[in-house]
Order: structure tokens, then sequence, then C-alpha cells
């Protein structure tokens, strides 16, 4: 019997592209013989934009970069921001910023695998559940900085504000509840037949092409490759705490929602280890300038944000804006590996690796 | 055994079908008889003789009252709160505002001369329809006349709408957001609570205002 190629366009806006994405597919029937993503749909020239801001000032951009995991993306500004300019942030400004990322990391998770539970056809019932404990860190946040998405939460040195009194009880709160919910997603997801025979064995990606891809982040311990920054390359105080790191057999699809549902757990625990050892002291030094001027040079400092490996590297010219400032963007790098594990594969699974990879276009285009 | 996995899912599902309710139904809700009256603070006689039609209402479950979901003090709201005789005209909010879109028009003025001399505000426009409610001009001022407002209801239908002018910002019932006022939420200060308006301007300020003879004190005797 002979098939005709069929090509179809999928996007930019289709619900299951999570933002403006798209794919120029080419199917033999359902099955996938090709898949071109085009991207720059959401491309705002944020790495432009931050040339003629101040330092402080392109800490409202970095939040919209990665807008599901806006605490992360400060985070990984503000240690390059310091490096360059040679601050020592303060230490409770530290842990606050770190106890802040995990929350977000925690948020950023919540939605990844909600949204792959989506991709599936779980009609919105799990995503609510996960929202639900998403809107809990969200409030956390508000307390913390004023606002939910785009945090603008720290600055160099540390953060601009403690948090308040009543965002303490809150917090234990919320890590008392969390383990529960999270035995509910388990109860719900984990074991469901469907979802088992949806994503088991579907787009595997092997160790060798993870790591030569440069893939980074849970998408590359899914596929049994041990490499968190936050143990290989502690910045700030992540060796003095101690945590898993859970790891994937396969590298399928269901072994990139097990690994995200495991780091939530540890993130919990990170979180719960960064308050035994927090102590009362200033947030942010005093001697840190309103305008931060750094010496010429160059700095990168690597994090392990939610999705993978993020940085930005900032060129300074002595001034009070960064001269070049170029983000290493791990939703971008993940996304380029989407071609080879979905071929192959049925159209239906395209949704769901997409899914998987978890990647934010904010973030891609920036 | 095939099937486990999802009995167990649909288990979970029936025990949170019957749990707590996290909806908030901002921004009204339907309530019954007994909602309506918690809300109204009426006995049910009195609810009934001043508001019949909804009265009857409530007895069907539709009577509606506000919700509004809780809010942090530090939320960093859509109207700005700006208290004039503590401005100085310096537009350091201006300038440190990553979009610049807060305009301000000045021209030299007599008020305050002891304090050094102040300018009159002609033109304080803010834009919020570019505003990403960063926070950075409140961070700027360094006399707490710029804050961060606490609502956020504050659409309109045309960009023009958008521009908050002047007049506004003189006459706005003023409940500012404790972002980046510590002075605030030392004194415990909640925008959203009843009677929570700032009338007086000496109230938002990170000192007490210095007497007389302090001032005499510092910029006349000391110099
Ligand atoms: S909140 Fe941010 S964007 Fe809005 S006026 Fe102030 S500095 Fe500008
Ligand atoms: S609001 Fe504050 S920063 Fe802006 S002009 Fe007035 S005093 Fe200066």
């Amino acid at each position: 019997m002979s098939t005709e190629l069929v090509t179809m366009n999928i996007g930019p806006i289709h619900p299951s592209t999570h933002g403006v994405f798209r794919m120029r597919v080419t199917f033999d029937g359902e099955t996938i013989i090709d898949a071109e993503p085009i991207i720059g749909y959401l491309h705002r020239g944020s790495e432009k934009l931050a040339e003629e801001r101040t330092y402080t000032q392109v800490v409202t951009l970095t939040d919209r970069m990665d807008y599901t995991a806006s605490m992360t993306n400060n985070q990984a500004y503000i240690l390059s921001v310091e490096k360059l300019s040679g601050i020592t942030p303060s230490e409770r400004g530290v842990w606050l910023r770190m106890i802040a990322s995990e929350l977000q990391r925690i948020a950023a998770h919540s939605v990844a695998i909600g949204f792959l539970i989506n991709d599936l056809g779980a009609w919105h019932t799990p995503l609510l559940y996960l929202l639900r404990e998403r809107e809990k860190i969200l409030e956390l946040f508000e307390m913390m900085c004023g606002a939910r998405i785009t945090n603008s939460y720290l600055r160099p040195g540390g953060v601009f504000m403690d948090a308040p009194d009543e965002f303490w009880p809150s917090l234990n709160r919320f890590l008392d509840e969390m383990p529960n919910r999270l035995d509910d997603i388990e109860n719900l997801l984990t074991d469901n037949e469907i979802i088992l025979a949806r994503t088991q064995n579907v787009a595997i990606l092997d160790k060798n092409d993870a790591i030569n891809a440069s893939i980074t982040g849970p998408m590359l311990r899914a596929s049994g490759v041990d490499w968190d920054l936050r143990h290989r390359n502690p910045y700030d105080y992540y060796e003095k705490i101690s945590f898993r790191r859970p790891l994937g057999t396969v590298g399928d699809n269901n072994d990139r929602y097990l690994v995200r549902l495991h780091e939530i757990r540890e993130s919990l625990k990170i979180v719960e280890q960064c308050l035994d050892l927090i102590e009362p002291g200033p947030v942010q030094p005093e001697e840190v300038p309103f305008l931060v001027r750094p010496p010429k040079g160059e700095s990168y400092v690597p994090i392990e944000a939610p999705k993978g490996e993020l940085g930005f590297y900032l060129v300074s010219d002595g001034g009070i804006s960064p001269f070049r400032c170029h983000v290493r963007a791990p939703s971008l790098i993940n996304l380029t590996l989407l071609r080879d594990m979905v071929i192959g594969y049925k159209i239906a699974d395209l949704f769901v690796t997409f899914g998987s990879i978890d990647v934010n276009m904010g973030e891609v285009d920036r | 055994m095939f099937g486990i996995g999802l009995l167990k899912g649909l288990f979970t599902t029936l025990k949170n079908l019957l749990g707590p309710v996290f909806t908030v139904q901002y921004p009204n809700k339907k309530v019954g008889l007994i909602g309506a009256l918690k809300f109204h603070k009426k006995s049910p006689l009195e609810f009934l003789r001043t508001q019949p039609n909804e009265f009857i209402k409530s007895l069907a479950g539709l009577h509606e009252v506000p919700e509004y979901p809780s809010q942090a003090p530090r939320f960093r709201g859509q109207d700005f709160n700006w208290f004039e005789d503590r401005c100085t005209g310096c537009a350091s909010c201006a300038k440190y505002c990553p979009l610049g879109i807060i305009k301000i028009e000045t021209t030299p003025g007599s008020r305050d001369e002891k304090e050094g001399s102040s300018y009159d505000i002609d033109v304080f426009d803010i834009d919020i329809g570019r505003c990403m409610f960063c926070g950075l001009c409140v961070e700027a001022c360094p006399f707490d006349a710029l804050h961060m407002g606490s609502g956020f209801e504050r659409a309109n239908e045309k960009r023009k709408g958008l521009v908050i002018p002047v007049d506004e910002l003189r006459t706005a019932i003023k409940t500012p957001s404790t972002w980046f006022r510590p002075q605030m939420e030392d004194k415990n200060y909640k925008p959203k609570e009843k009677g929570a308006e700032i009338k007086d301007w000496h109230d938002v300020g990170r000192h007490e205002q210095p007497s007389d003879e302090e001032l005499t004190e510092k910029w006349v005797n000391e110099r």
C-alpha cells in the first residue's frame, strides 16, 4: 500500500504549545517523519534592552524571561552581577534567596508536571491540584515581595527587604502540608495505567545524546546523568546543604515526570534545612550602592534553574549598565533535541514529549 | 493488577471533591440567607423590610455579596499613592523607572522654605498602561512621597484613561502598600483593613518630623 506524506503546521497559537511555538511536522499516517521547530514569536529583545538599563533595572527584565521561575532568573542574574562587581552578599540575604529559589523550583515543577499531564489528556484535574499548591507558593511570594509572578525580589548583595513576620508561619504550614499533597498527586498519577502506557518508553533520550546536545536540568537527570550544579558547582550556600539527586533510568517521558516529582520533595527538604540555618541579620550589605558600577570585566555564573543550567554572561565597560548581556537559556538548548526525540512516534506523543521537555517560550525567545 | 492505579486515582479525586473549596469567587459570590445576613449584619426581618427582592433571591441562594482574594500588605497595586506635601520634585522616581513612564514638570515654588527650596508640581503623570509594577520608583523616592497602591481595579477602556494624572493622585484615597516602606510595616499597617486610609502625610515618613529647634540645631548651629 502506498502512503502520502502530509506536512502540517502546528502553532504558533495552539493550546498545547505552552506559549507561541510553531512546528512544521511531516506525517506518514500518524507517524512523525520530520518535525521542524520554528521559534522567535515571543522575541522581545531582552538582551538588547538590558544594555541600556542600570544593573538593578535589569532585574525586572529577567523576571519576564522564564515567567514560571522568576526567582531563579533573578538569582542567576544577581550572582553574575555580584561576581562582576565583587560584592559579598550578606548572609541572611543569601539564605532568603535560596529559600525563594527552592520554592520557585517547586512552583515551576508543579507547572511542568501539571501541563505535561494536561497534554496527555487528563483534562485539568491534576493540573488544578498542582496549581492549587503553586498558588500557596505564590501567596508566600506575595508576602515576601509584593508580586506573585514578576517578583524582582533580589538585589545585588542579597534581597531588598526581609521577609515579613507572617511569612514564616505560613511557610512552615506549607512545608507541613506539601508532602501529603504530593502523596495525593503520586496516588493520582504515578501508577495510573493510562499514563504509564502513554509515557513509558516514549521519546527515549539516550545518555550520550543528551550530553552531546548539552541538555541540562531534570531532562538530563532523567536520562541517568548525575549532573546538578547545586551539587557539582555549588553557588550561594548549597555546599552546606545535603540533598539527594533523583535520577532516571530509561530517559523516557515517564522518567522526566518522576524526576521532577522527586525533585519537589528534595526542594522541600532544602527549604527546611535553610530554615534551620538562617539567622537574623541584615539582608543587604550597607556598602552596596544604589547604582552598581562594576569595573571592566566579564562574568558568568551558571545556576541550576528548574529547567536546567541558567546563566547570565555579562560584560562591563565600567559604566552603570551592562555592555553586553547574554542569557544561556536552558529551555532553548533543551528544545534542540525535540526533533530527534519524536521521530518515529505518533502525533499524540509529540505534545507529550514537548510537555516533558518543559520549555518556556518566554525564555526560548527572550 | 491492572486497574489498581486507576482506582487509587479515582479515590484521590473523590477525597478532593469532598475537601475544602479553594476557589475565590471574585468579584461576587452567591450566598443564601445565612450568608447574606452575615454580610449585611441585619436581622432577617430587617433584611426583608429593607431589601425585599434581595431577600427572596437569598432564599434561592442567589444573593450576591462581594468577595475579594486575600492580599498581602506588600502587594504592589495598580494605583500609586502620592503625597504632594512630601514630594520635592526631585524626579528620582522618573529617572529610576526602567521604562521612563513618570512625567514630572515643576516650577520653583514657595512652600516650606525652611526645609530647603522645593518645587511646585505641575504635572506628575504615571502611565500605568506601560507600568510593570516593579516598584523601583518607590524604592528610589528619597522622601517617601511615592508609594505603591494596594488596589487592582483600575481597568479602563481607553489608553488615555490608564494615565494617572496629578489631580487624581492628589485627591485619591490613600491606602499605600508597604512595599519598600519598612516604617509602615513596623507600625503593622494593613492597607486592606477598614479605616486604613492615610490622611496625614506625616504618617508615612521614615522619620518623625523634626521640630523647629532640631532643624535649627542641625542646619544652622552645627554649620
Ligand atoms: S512601578 Fe516600575 S515601571 Fe511602574 S512607574 Fe514605577 S518604576 Fe516605572
Ligand atoms: S515622588 Fe519622590 S522621587 Fe518622585 S519627585 Fe517626588 S520626592 Fe522625588
